[in-house]
């Protein structure tokens, strides 16, 4: 019957009546994020692909035009390019929604990095497969379709995995754009409260156990299966 | 609205953003700064002989590396107040981000400890050199190379999440460029100067990162380091 124990119980208690009023709020911004996460990393994938395969064109209008984009989108901030997205872009009369204007922004922002990521792994892919396939006389779209794209997944799936965390992490940034997210929930009901602790520290904790217990075993997984694929299950 | 570029705002609000600017510098470098000491703090946790030492390292860097910059910004700033301690938006900027990336950066020291070849150890045991001499004279001179283009990445990862502070109300360049457009209710001209203030600085940084990083692998006689 220290005083200590009477501290931590009171404690909990207090941040168990905290989350019973509080939690269903919270959920509803987290389905948000999760809503966002989804979005924005379709859109980066298609981006990466897309941009990774025009990087390494011989044309060089199109290379030009990639490098550009990445240069550009990894040169500048993402909080910048949200809020030009949504505060600027109405100037020329295109009026996105935030929940647009976030998804647009993170999926081009990340598809700058993953068509590095994309670019990278397709060099790696050994000159034989190239040779092999140039010999075999397949077209150029064909040697990338049924030779190069299946066998760059094993290289590239793991720093893309670590890029979508990263995603994870930025979707936050659309709170500032008036998205209802988490981290809006957050900010909104430390407002009412002030209790600062209670909901960032809960913020917090979601995102680490999406993070940790949901987002990064399912990336594992793909690695594992795209190793598989290609017969290099022990990596 | 209409989508005609000013030049006149342009040029009136230019001398604002620029000073600005140099704030933004300024915190890059002082959060960089503080993120190697910590990124040193945090690689130490990690290769002490303790056992419970390394996993209570481990799950803390785990931690904050997967929760958003902007939430951890906002818990310190909000919460160490209630406990008694009240720091400025600065202060609280500054911790924020040399903790997040003192994680990132902890990482790429071990990579870089870790891709000094196992023999150059044993070769140091064999010829007694002390702990102290082998990290000094053998190992780190190898690391530095191997840590450059990672530590090079996060100075320019850090002078691009630094609009972030904005948020708390540190007076960088992201702040001054909302300020301004919500005085003169245009956000075209300075979001769109804020870009290119950006674009401006961290494509001649990533150049000289990519510039130094060949100069001390020609120092160090390893030039032809394949990346993947």
């Amino acid at each position: 019957m220290s005083p200590d124990f009477f501290l931590i119980e009171k404690v909990l208690v207090s941040y168990f009546a905290f989350l019973s009023e509080h939690g269903p709020t919270m959920l509803l911004g987290t389905v948000m994020t999760i809503k966002v996460l989804i979005c924005a990393t379709l859109l980066y994938v298609i981006i990466s692909i897309i941009f990774g395969l025009m990087r390494i064109s011989k044309n060089p209008i199109i290379q030009g035009i990639a490098t550009g984009y990445i240069e550009f989108f990894r040169g500048t901030s993402l909080l910048v390019q949200l809020f030009w997205f949504y505060y600027v872009l109405p100037f020329f009369g295109v009026s996105l929604e935030a929940f647009t204007a976030g998804v647009v922004a993170i999926g081009m922002n990340f598809g700058a990095y993953g068509a590095e990521i994309v670019r990278g792994g397709i060099l790696a892919v050994p000159k034989g497969q190239w040779e092999g396939a140039f010999a075999l006389n397949f077209t150029p779209a064909k040697r990338m379709r049924k030779i190069i794209i299946p066998q760059i997944f094993p290289i590239i799936l793991p720093p893309a995995a670590n890029l979508t965390v990263e995603l994870l992490k930025a979707t936050a940034l659309v709170a500032l754009v008036t998205v209802v997210d988490l981290t809006f929930e957050a900010k909104q009901i430390n407002s009412i409260t002030w209790l600062s602790a209670q909901c960032f520290g809960t913020a917090l904790l979601i995102y680490y156990i999406i993070s940790r217990f949901f987002l990064v075993p399912f990336l594992r997984w793909l690695e594992v299966l795209a190793a598989r694929k290609v017969g290099k299950d022990k990596i | 609205m209409n989508a005609e570029w000013r030049w006149d705002f342009t040029f009136e609000i230019l001398p604002k953003m620029l000073w600005a600017t140099l704030n933004t510098i300024m915190a890059a470098g002082i959060g960089y700064a503080i993120a190697m000491v910590v990124g040193l703090i945090f690689l130490i946790g990690q290769r002490t002989p303790f056992k419970i030492i390394n996993m209570i390292n481990r799950e803390i860097v785990e931690f904050i590396r997967s929760t958003p910059l902007l939430i951890q910004l906002f818990f310190v700033y909000f919460v160490l107040p209630q406990f008694g301690i009240t720091l400025s938006a600065w202060v609280c900027g500054m911790i924020t981000i040399g903790l997040h990336f003192g994680t990132y950066l902890s990482e790429v020291y071990r990579g870089a400890l870790e891709g000094v070849p196992k023999t150059q150890w044993e070769a140091c045991r064999a010829l007694n050199f002390s702990t102290i001499y082998t990290y000094r004279r053998i190992v780190l001179p190898q690391a530095f190379p191997i840590a450059i283009p990672g530590m090079g990445n996060y100075l320019v990862g850090i002078f691009k999440d630094t609009p972030l502070l904005s948020t708390i109300g540190v007076a960088e360049l992201f702040h001054a460029a909302t300020a301004v457009g919500g005085y003169h209710y245009r956000y075209l001209e300075p979001y769109t100067m804020v870009g290119l203030i950006f674009l401006t600085l961290s494509i001649p940084a990533a150049m000289w990162i990519r510039k130094i990083e060949k100069d001390v692998n020609l120092a160090q006689g390893k030039i032809k380091k394949e990346k993947v």
